[in-house]
């Protein structure tokens, strides 16, 4: 059965990797829902989130097929249960709907977003959620005509006590040098 | 260590003298000139051969490869002298086999600006590569030669590409080579867990009808003695993979065989008998396992893999051992009881008895008046004693020469399996005899694929390697015309050849050569070529519409294996 899975990657930051990456998925036909790229807590340790619509056995073999390219220093995947995650969205919408009543004011409070910059012409809103709730959100303003709209790809921590990569990374960095 | 300045092209060659390359295939062009003009000082020192194409350089260090268990090293410049390597980084993919691939570029100013010849060959060689890196800055040049080499060798072997743009090999840096040993982000190959050994062994000990699959791997891992040693203590009849063969000598009692699609009837059918399967250094190619849902579901499973993506990527490993089939096989040794299991391998004996008399016997000492391919291989492998390296193309005579040419050393059989790519011998052919001067190299070649890389004639002949081209004509595109017309209906849509006049052709290029029409002459036909002492020609002529059997038909099960039509 197909649900989401998190497979998150970290690597050496590597011109190129990125594509590397990407290919394990294409060459099987599995479409990336989101993905998100950043520096790590350890440097020069590259983090990467992929959310893809899979079932768990096609997941193991891609995790695999991940952690076998060079540059990449560990794989993991988790289901949604097993993570806590967020997105951040943006919506830009005209001045006026905050002028001429409260109703805005009232849909923010009440979907805890936060105002972000008032001018002349707009107002800019923030919403950090699930997608369902930055989508609520979404169709709640557009009431007002919503001029413009953007949603992040998703960041997420696993409910895991232990960092595994840091774990791993000693555990690795002993075996290398026990080879020596 | 002392350093000394030198241009980055020297560093090249330099970091490749490092590495022990004493031979390199390329084709000059453009952007690689100046690494070509440093070369030129170490001619004493590194032998290049230059072929006719870039694809004939990187097949011809593929077959290098294979038989010495080296990275083979080719050259070629930016573009086309690039994107004209892809087809052979694909085949040494998909086929584990060792490269260092390095590709001239142009300036880093005029990367992405499409410069003449420049392509984006990093980008390209991204999914056919087991590394690539680009060095836009001669500092980097021996360093990351050294990385390809430890990462085209090491673990399950592969293809790296490094592409040098132009100023990288005019910039100067201070020369100091240290080999590289480990890189944080790769674990070459997982310690064995004597846990899951135990557990192996266990499994083995129980089995009443234990089958060993062994692949490449084992030639990789220098586990050929290992695996002898396992078969024989245990006495489970071992069948091999494509490019397994030659890891155990044929005439091994416990050798059963050949697995797959065209392989021999015992190990097929008998692999949905076995109550245990070992695989030893094989991957469950589609060709071995024929339909999965039907592939040996009676039995156990156990997987010998250095490449963890392997485990359960086609067949679902009972016990999983991780880690270098030499060790593993080793540690398994010491685990498993003395046995022998002579009723089961009886069942092999039967099934070769039926499949020799409806099959192998036509094949090797046919009656009719066409002549084999069979035949051919047969009286090859005799006449050298069963010590020749085979190098074979793709198609109909792959398949009857792996089925009936004997072997045995290890690292004497050269051939394309996963990718099967036609063209792939005769600059094969190059390089394994390259990589062992002092064997005797036939190169069994169908007349399809000869045509498409037949320009290496040349390099054979200018470097005057004694190959013996074996040349099976059937003037057909034969294995798809097979299925045509087993699976189409005889619709033989554009398989017939109209093939050029070889044996002129091959005089072109300095070549001898000699065409055999009739049985009476096949056999002084194929002395003459091996008593020849430079390179030659003999071209058989082979009956047009001859099948190669058995068969697991595509879709069908290892245990649906057809005899005959």
């Amino acid at each position: 059965m197909k649900k989401e899975f998190n497979i998150t990657i970290f690597s050496e930051n590597h011109i190129g990797l990125l594509n590397r990456i990407t290919i394990v998925f294409t060459r099987r036909r599995i479409n990336i829902e989101s993905l998100v790229v950043s520096e790590s807590a350890i440097e020069g340790v590259y983090k990467f989130l992929v959310v893809i619509n899979s079932n768990e056995d096609q997941v193991k073999k891609v995790v695999a097929q991940i952690e076998k390219l060079i540059d990449v220093i560990r794989a993991f995947y988790h289901t949604n249960e097993e993570m806590i995650f967020q997105e951040l969205a943006l919506y830009k919408v005209p001045i006026e709907a905050l002028y001429e009543s409260d109703t805005v004011e009232r849909i923010v409070r009440k979907a805890g977003a936060r105002i972000l910059e008032i001018t002349r012409e707009y107002v800019v809103i923030e919403k950090t959620g699930h997608i369902e709730e930055t989508q609520a959100l979404f169709e709640e303003l557009n009431q007002f005509k919503v001029m413009q709209f953007t949603r992040s790809g998703r960041v997420a921590l696993t409910r895991d006590p232990i960092e595994r990569l840091s774990v791993f990374l000693k555990e690795r960095d002993a075996f290398l040098d026990s080879l020596d | 260590m002392a350093t000394k300045k030198v241009t980055g092209s020297q560093a090249v060659i330099l970091s490749l003298l490092e590495e022990g390359v004493d031979i390199i295939f390329g084709y000059p062009g453009g952007a690689i000139m100046p690494i070509y003009d440093a070369l030129y000082d170490f001619d004493r020192h590194i032998n290049h051969i230059l072929t006719r194409h870039e694809q004939g350089a990187v097949h011809a260090a593929e077959g290098y490869a294979r038989v010495t268990g080296k990275a083979g090293v080719c050259f070629a410049t930016s573009g086309p002298g690039a994107t004209n390597l892809i087809t052979g980084i694909a085949d040494a993919m998909i086929d584990s086999t060792p490269l260092v691939c390095i590709t001239g570029q142009v300036a880093s100013p005029l990367l992405g600006t499409d410069a003449f010849q420049e392509s984006d060959v990093v980008g390209i060689s991204m999914p056919v590569t087991k590394w690539n890196y680009q060095i836009t800055d001669s500092s980097e040049i021996p360093e990351v030669i050294a990385q390809a080499f430890y990462i085209a060798q090491s673990g399950r072997p592969g293809p790296v590409l490094i592409d040098i743009t132009k100023d990288a090999q005019f910039g100067e840096l201070d020369f100091e080579y240290k080999k590289c040993r480990k890189v944080r982000s790769y674990i070459p190959e997982s310690p064995v867990d004597p846990f899951k050994v135990k557990e192996a062994a266990d499994l083995i000990n129980a089995a009443k009808k234990p089958l060993l699959l062994f692949g490449q791997g084992v030639i990789i891992g220098q586990a050929e003695q290992e695996l002898k040693d396992f078969i024989e203590k245990t006495g489970i009849p071992a069948a091999w993979t494509l490019l397994g063969l030659s890891a155990l000598p044929s005439d091994h009692p416990l050798n059963v065989g050949m697995l797959g699609m065209h392989g021999n009837y015992g190990p097929n059918l008998l692999t949905n008998e076995a109550d245990l399967i070992i695989a030893a250094g094989m991957r469950f190619d589609d060709r071995v396992t024929g339909k999965v849902s039907a592939y040996a579901k009676q039995a156990k499973i156990i997987h010998l893999e250095i490449d963890p993506a392997e485990i359960n990527k086609i067949v679902k490993a009972d016990v999983a051992v991780l880690g270098n089939v030499k060790k593993s096989l080793k540690m398994l040794i010491g685990n498993v009881t003395e046995n022998n299991h002579d009723q089961w391998i009886q069942r092999f004996r039967d099934c070769d008895k039926i499949e020799d008399e409806k099959i192998i016997q036509k094949d090797l000492y046919p009656v009719k008046p066409g002549l084999t391919m069979g035949e051919a291989i047969r009286i090859s492998t005799e006449m050298t004693n069963n010590e020749a390296i085979l190098v074979t193309d793709v198609g109909q005579h792959q398949m009857i020469a792996q089925r009936y040419f004997k072997f045995k050393t290890t690292k004497s059989n050269v051939t394309s399996g996963g990718l099967g790519t036609m063209g792939f011998g005769l600059p094969a052919s190059i390089g394994a005899q390259l990589g062992a001067p002092g064997r005797t190299v036939i190169a069994a070649i169908g007349d399809g694929g000869f045509q498409m890389t037949i320009q290496e004639l040349g390099t054979i002949a200018q470097n005057k390697l004694p190959v013996k081209i074996l040349l099976l004509n059937n003037h057909f595109l034969g294995m798809v015309r097979q299925w045509q017309q087993l699976f189409f209906e005889k619709r033989y849509s554009f398989t017939e050849l109209q093939n050029p006049d070889f044996i002129t052709i091959a005089k072109g290029f300095g070549i001898p050569g000699h065409k055999v029409d009739v049985r009476d002459d096949l056999e002084t036909g194929i002395r003459k070529m091996i008593e020849h002492e430079g390179p030659y020609l003999l071209e058989v002529t082979i009956e047009k519409e001859d099948n190669v059997f058995p068969m697991v038909p595509t879709g069908a099960s290892v245990s649906d294996i057809i005899l005959e039509p």
